[in-house]
């Protein structure tokens, strides 16, 4: 590393790994419950815990881009942070607010929006770390030498994310209403500035692994944002499809929402692009695998998965189904999960000084926490369509469907095993670099 | 070739342009379509109380409703035309965990003046007309 202030990014990142293991123990508790052993049922009913599951990955990400943003921002416009102390006070309250959340949820505390379970009170306090956060960035930004494309794609995705919050924070009488605007937050957020946050650490990351020219590659992360955002903005309109408005969105929907892969596509090709054309071969070979996969991943799990299901005439019978869950997990893995890994493998070396390269564990963290999510993919995949055409097209019950694809659930939490092995190693590999420190900070400077 | 600045202009006009179009749809529906298609005119006290409930016990996080919430639970937007009042008042003032099928549900325990509510935001929510969801069955027989 070049500037001491970007060591507050291994804090951020810790609180990630953290909050990602916890995540993990309620997303089996939640697969033991659909192959039917609910034994938990009286201390941690389903909706806790796939309330804590869905919060817990939202702010694990949250956490990891903030990370991100400590590392790269003062890199890219050669600026010491700030304030180094409010970066730790917002780590802490982050930290605390997330804690009294999930636990809240566990005594019924919580608002009952399917990802904006979080309750008021705790909102305004979320604007407050949000404002924190973003104050210390732009603050460092403007004082800084140089004010590149990639920085500023990346704070334009945080300040947009942090807009956009505040749609979910208006009540409505008319659940219709309340369904609308709460897309304006989930949709907007992932399947458009986030991508901004993502396309923004992506090129920060090619530009440092691959030596291809930084106006080649911000030329593309232009091109990349654009395509994000004409597709996804207007692709909101897949979730009006079916919730009491008007046909128009069945139109205007369903041509973005066809588009919206080609983001993902563009996203992909240039990846693997930047990296052919790159004469510099970094030794940091795991950084390398995490940014390559996170840009493929994201274009099968987000970009593919996501297309059958958003056309109007499949999407009447695949709303509201488990369908829904399979695109969901390997989208958020492929293009956020993994860019948070990327920037994190290619990070430590540097903040700690161990060149944890090429290890046997960070190769096998690799493969087996893709191919579990691969598989838990499948198995979702598999126990929707059944649910689709047993429940929608037969007309069975929900319940006796439900019984029907309990082995399917089996299959997903074997799967969701090899992952979480996967995930121990990477941890354990994080763990074993140990803190950042300030040798690295030398050895950064003679570096540049 | 493509430069920079021309890739920044695409980014930028082609953000402007669809977000105007998308703030104008959504200008419209909300002020038309949901309105009508909500039934707003029946949009009682006793509704918005029955919405408070459903939130306040994060009934999505097992059920879904207009087809968006969990998937551990029956999806609830038809519910009232398919069980009926009297089964829906009994599995949500039931003192035990109501488990037709084996799967769990938590047991609420709700007032009788709850259960009203919640039954009136179920009927509103069913009467709202969904562009055709949930499709009818065609296979059944």
């Amino acid at each position: 590393m070049k500037y001491k202030s970007q060591k507050v990014a291994y804090w951020f990142f810790a609180l990630s790994m953290l909050l990602l293991s916890l995540q993990i123990i309620y997303g089996f508790i939640m697969g033991f419950a659909h192959m039917g052993f609910d034994n938990l049922h009286d201390y941690i009913p389903f909706n806790t815990a796939r309330a804590v599951h869905t919060n817990l990955l939202v702010v694990w990400l949250l956490s990891g881009f903030m990370g991100a943003a400590y590392y790269i921002i003062p890199e890219e416009s050669e600026q010491e942070l700030v304030s180094v102390k409010l970066a730790y006070v917002q780590l802490i309250s982050l930290a605390i607010v997330g804690v009294i959340a999930i636990v809240g949820y566990h005594f019924n505390y919580w608002e009952g929006r399917k990802f904006l379970e979080i309750p008021r009170p705790l909102d305004y306090l979320v604007v407050v770390n949000v404002l924190t956060f973003l104050g210390l960035i732009l603050a460092t930004l403007f004082k800084g030498k140089k004010r590149t494309t990639t920085s500023l794609v990346l704070t334009m995705g945080l300040v947009f994310a942090a807009l956009l919050y505040l749609p979910g924070m208006i009540w409505f009488d008319n659940q219709t209403m309340d369904s609308f605007f709460r897309w304006w937050v989930v949709h907007l957020w992932v399947e458009g500035v986030w991508e901004l946050i993502m396309g923004g650490i992506l090129a920060f990351l090619l530009i440092k692994i691959t030596g291809v020219d930084r106006e080649v590659i911000e030329k593309w992360l232009y091109v990349i944002v654009g395509l994000t955002f004409i597709s996804g903005i207007l692709g909101t309109g897949h979730h009006y499809y079916y919730i009491g408005v008007g046909k128009v969105w069945l139109v205007v929907g369903g041509i973005f929402s066809a588009l919206e892969p080609l983001a993902f596509l563009g996203m992909a090709l240039f990846a693997v692009a930047m990296y052919r054309k790159g004469e510099k071969k970094h030794p940091n070979k795991l950084a390398l695998n995490w940014t390559l996969g996170t840009a493929i991943v994201s274009f099968v799990g987000a970009g593919l998965l996501g297309l059958a299901h958003t056309i109007p005439q499949v999407n009447l019978y695949t709303h509201g189904t488990l369908v829904t869950a399979m695109h969901g997990h390997l989208a958020f893995w492929g293009a956020y999960a993994m860019i948070v890994f990327s920037i994190i493998s290619y990070t430590m070396p540097n903040l700690t000084g161990r060149k944890l390269y090429d290890t046997t564990t960070g190769n096998f963290a690799f493969w087996l926490s893709n191919i579990g999510m691969l598989g838990m993919t499948v198995a979702f995949g598999v126990a929707g369509v059944a649910q689709v055409y047993l429940e929608r097209k037969v007309g069975l019950e929900f319940g006796d469907v439900q019984k029907e694809i309990e082995v399917h659930f089996l299959i997903l939490v074997t799967c969701a095993t090899m992952f979480t092995v996967g995930i121990g190693m990477y941890i354990y590999e994080f763990i074993k670099y140990g803190k950042p420190n300030d040798e690295a900070l030398i050895a950064g400077k003679d570096q540049s | 070739m493509l430069s920079k600045s021309n890739a920044k202009v695409f980014f930028l006009g082609g953000t402007v342009v669809t977000f105007a179009i998308f703030l104008g749809l959504s200008w419209n529906s909300l002020s038309n379509d949901v309105p009508e298609q909500t039934h707003e005119e029946n949009l009682t006290q006793q509704v918005i109380h029955g919405k408070e409930i459903w939130e306040q016990n994060n009934c999505m996080g097992c059920h879904t409703i207009l087809g968006e919430g969990a998937y551990y639970a029956p999806e609830l937007t038809k519910v009232y035309e398919r069980r009926g009042e009297a089964y829906i008042r009994t599995v949500l003032t039931s003192t035990a965990p109501w488990q037709p099928r084996g799967r769990k549900m938590v047991a609420y325990e709700m007032s009788e003046e709850d259960a009203n509510n919640m039954i009136a935001f179920l009927k509103w929510i069913g009467e709202t007309d969904l562009n055709g969801f949930p499709p009818e069955p065609d296979l059944k027989k």
